[in-house]
């Protein structure tokens, strides 16, 4: 059997106007305009979303877990980023 | 990047597994979770796509329009979450089209519950009660796997299923407040659906072969043996409150165990269907190779209509 496979696509989804888009999963298609009929047949069968991305997968580029570690650690000490690193005397609002 | 000893990746793995935090495609993994992993994603993504034959046979001849409609609805969720599964086993490195050819030579399992024939009206009542309801007992703990995509297209798969179960539970219990025909319908469909139904839970945990591993891992929450009576337990109240009888003349309600007592499962009948020689094995798997071999022609229409429109937008951009 020929396995000529199409191409994968991530799809993302609107949910609501007003939130972001948001990693569904994943289907193939022959072409991004497929992609987006297939996406609203497998992910939005209940009016999940009210938009669709898609992108091919192999354009996806991503950090590499072996180093997140390393990667994100940067943030790791800076807790004086955080409004709760302050004390805020008593009787001191709307701050 | 020190370089950790094999012995010390998995060490790590399994200190992440018992935090509870889950594992992500390209996270380190054994090989063997992995494989687990892939064998049963794609047995289960068969199973959806398999599954749709039964049901599918009655499409045409459903009593109401509206019923048709729901049917129709089912079916194709079915083949929705053949595909959430297909794609989450692909990001585990399975070839897709390799794990779809290896179901129809027979080296790839599916669910055996499919390997019955649907003969009447009623089944299609007894599939969504008994058999999307024992699925859905094996799937919510599944929710919570250890591997992140599984774990969230059984999310999905789960809020859907509970749509088909409620579908299947209405057909069923129509006919069983209908007229004595109808109800002798459902009865006769519950006698040949019960048995195979409790069968889908697997082996019973002393003969399971993957199971010890697969609970260390996560990837199995539940013992077979476990889920089984909790599904006789919740579905044998079902039964009675629409006047069906559950065919097993064993079931007993334990009042130490605070469980139903319930018969021995044939499990030479499972082993027969497992191994190929159920009532439909062949036919289910006909039907799935006729569709890609029948179908390919389309795939490939499209892929070269792609092809072509792409090499159209290319020499277009080159002009400017």
């Amino acid at each position: 059997m020929s396995t000529k496979e199409w191409p994968l696509w991530e799809v993302f989804i609107r949910s609501k106007q007003g939130l972001s888009h948001k990693h569904v999963g994943s289907l193939r298609a022959a072409d991004s305009e497929m992609a987006i009929e297939n996406a609203r047949d497998v992910y939005t069968r209940r009016l999940e979303g009210v938009s669709i991305w898609v992108v091919e997968s192999k354009l996806i580029a991503a950090s590499d877990p072996k180093d997140s570690d390393a990667f994100f650690e940067p943030a790791e000490d800076k807790i004086y980023r955080h409004p709760t690193f302050y004390d805020v005397p008593d009787g001191i609002s709307h701050m | 990047m020190e370089k950790l000893s094999i012995d010390e990746l998995e060490k790590r793995f399994q200190a992440k597994i018992d935090a509870d935090i889950k594992i992500e495609p390209n996270d380190w993994m054994p090989e063997a979770y992995r494989k687990t992993l892939i064998r049963q994603i794609s047995q289960h993504a068969h199973s959806e796509i398999v599954g749709m034959l039964p049901e599918g046979n009655w499409i045409t001849r459903a009593p109401s329009l509206k019923r048709k409609a729901v049917l129709l609805a089912k079916v194709q969720d079915e083949a929705g979450h053949g595909l959430y599964l297909y794609s989450a086993a692909e990001t585990l490195g399975m070839d897709r089209e390799q794990s779809i050819d290896d179901l129809h030579s027979g080296k790839a399992k599916y669910s055996s519950i499919f390997n019955y024939p649907t003969l009447t009206w009623a089944d299609m009542g007894s599939i969504g009660w008994l058999v999307d309801g024992a699925a859905i007992m094996n799937q919510v703990p599944l929710c919570r796997c250890s591997y992140g995509p599984y774990a969230r297209a059984m999310v999905r798969v789960c809020k859907e299923e509970s749509f088909h179960q409620r579908q299947g539970f209405e057909i069923i219990s129509t006919l069983a407040n209908g007229t004595p025909e109808q109800k002798a319908m459902a009865q006769e469909s519950l006698n040949r659906w019960w048995w195979p139904a409790l069968m889908m839970f697997g082996p019973s945990d002393k003969d399971s072969t993957h199971s010890e591993q697969s609970m260390k891992w996560k990837i199995k929450r539940v013992s077979n043996d476990d889920l089984r009576q909790q599904f006789v337990d919740v579905t044998v109240p079902q039964a009675e409150m629409i006047g069906l009888t559950v065919p097993d003349k064993d079931l007993k309600w334990n009042e130490e165990r605070g469980h139903y007592d319930f018969g021995v499962i044939n499990w030479d009948e499972f082993n027969q269907v497992v191994q190929g020689n159920g009532p439909c094995n062949f036919e289910r798997i006909e039907a799935r190779k006729k569709a890609k071999e029948n179908g390919m022609w389309v795939r490939e229409a499209a892929l070269a209509f792609a092809e072509k429109r792409k090499n159209k937008i290319d020499i277009k951009i080159k002009e400017i």
